[in-house]
């Protein structure tokens, strides 16, 4: 199972970051979850110091920053099984 | 690739035509279009507004854009590694100016601060870091030149700069590390490291095009609410109306500017309305300046955030060295500028 982690806490690109990952999946009929961890621990044990963080299965992409959506694609397609 | 260049030459000269005739054609909008009879309140004032708005706006996007490109260079993890094992005072000074140009937002406040702490960081750097990164900002700096002249502007920056080294020194040297919440030592955080990819020019420019849809879009009704303040009581509110209460010769003016902004929160665009028509009125700019620091650089929001990590009394003393910093600065400024 492919597997998308968002992290970051309540602002507002956190939010927006992980309903542009939603709608990539559904749009492309993606196999693949997302889930959002806001867990402060959770987050620092990364290593990424701003958010959100983007990580697909295991594979940190970015932080701090909410990427275009065609990059995202990029990313996501090229990172899932 | 060739092409982007040319767009963006393309539109650095008509900015700058533009920029420099901003005045004559002014001119031909109030007095020939409109018809507005010369020198009374009201045609100054709608003079004014029609004047400053596309000034204050047009900086802004060319700022904003180049500090974009700038901020695509820096990442907060790159700004970790390069102070890590920094001595305090060099430390301090690299933390301070790596605030003004490194991204960040306040929201991310906790997660920098225990990476930075975690990986061992010293605690008085990453307050100059925390400290600055907010207060010098690239909106503020545009509204200060736009409105009030580089020298305001240089002013700002440079004992903004002063401010932040001097008290995160203060802070590493009274060794407060036992005022940090006692988790925070204990659990070491993991380094990642970023495959440092090569971003084309091309991207960058992305990055600033991008910088300026996001920070336009959300100061501009401010900016424009600002001045229209300004042009409204260019003619009508007494001149010295602030002067008994902000000007020079009320000494308590400064600290209790200072009192006034910590709880208060505000954004740079969104406080520069008041700074504008305090500073129009007989305000003098020490204290103005003093408000509109405390305002930006200590907010309460930011304070309960650091709760989490920080215990009370770290807190108070940050509050307090950061407060009597601005303070200071504020009665320099109204010394000189007397």
């Amino acid at each position: 199972m492919n597997l998308i982690k968002v992290y970051g806490s309540g602002c507002a690109a956190c939010k927006k970051l992980e309903a542009m990952c939603r709608e990539v999946i559904q749009e492309n009929n993606l196999d693949a979850a997302v889930e959002k961890v806001t867990d402060i621990q959770a987050i620092m044990k990364t290593g990424i110091l701003s958010t959100p963080g983007l990580e697909i299965n295991g594979k940190m992409m970015s932080s701090g920053k909410l990427p275009t959506k065609s990059t995202l694609i990029h990313w996501i397609q090229d990172n899932i099984n | 690739m060739k092409n982007k260049f040319l767009v963006l030459s393309a539109f650095l000269l008509v900015w700058l035509l533009l920029y420099l005739n901003l005045n004559p054609i002014t001119d031909i909008i109030v007095y020939s279009i409109f018809g507005l009879e010369k020198n009374t309140h009201l045609t100054n004032a709608i003079w004014f507004f029609i004047f400053e708005v596309p000034k204050v706006l047009m900086l802004l996007v060319l700022v904003v854009f180049g500090v974009g490109i700038i901020r695509s260079y820096f990442s907060p993890e790159r700004t970790r590694k390069l102070l890590g094992g920094k001595s305090l005072f060099a430390g301090n000074v690299l933390a301070s100016s790596l605030g003004v140009v490194t991204p960040f937002c306040s929201c991310s406040a906790i997660p920098l601060f225990l990476g930075f702490v975690q990986s061992g960081v010293p605690l008085g750097v990453t307050f100059s870091f925390l400290i600055a990164a907010p207060m010098i900002n690239e909106v503020a700096l545009v509204l200060l030149f736009g409105l009030f002249g580089w020298q305001t502007a240089l002013l700002y920056a440079s004992t903004g700069l002063l401010i932040a080294i001097t008290a995160g020194y203060v802070i590493g040297r009274l060794k407060l590390e036992k005022f940090v919440e006692s988790w925070v030592y204990e659990t070491k955080a993991n380094r990642i490291e970023f495959v440092e990819e090569k971003i084309p020019f091309n991207d960058r420019i992305d990055a600033g095009i991008s910088a300026v849809k996001e920070i336009v879009a959300k100061v501009w009704l401010y900016i424009v609410i600002g001045i229209a303040v300004g042009a409204g009581i260019h003619g009508y509110v007494p001149e010295n109306f602030m002067a008994s209460l902000m000007g020079k010769s009320a000494w308590w003016s400064v600290p209790l500017s200072v009192l006034i902004g910590i709880p208060m929160y505000s954004n740079a665009a969104g406080i520069i309305p008041i700074v504008q028509a305090l500073l129009e009125k007989g305000a003098s700019l020490g204290t103005v300046l003093a408000f509109m620091m405390s305002v930006i650089g200590l907010s309460l929001p930011e304070t309960i955030i650091l709760k989490k990590v920080l215990k009370i009394q770290l807190i108070g003393i940050f509050v307090g060295v950061v407060g009597v910093g601005i303070i200071i600065v504020g009665y320099l400024f109204n010394y000189i500028f007397a």
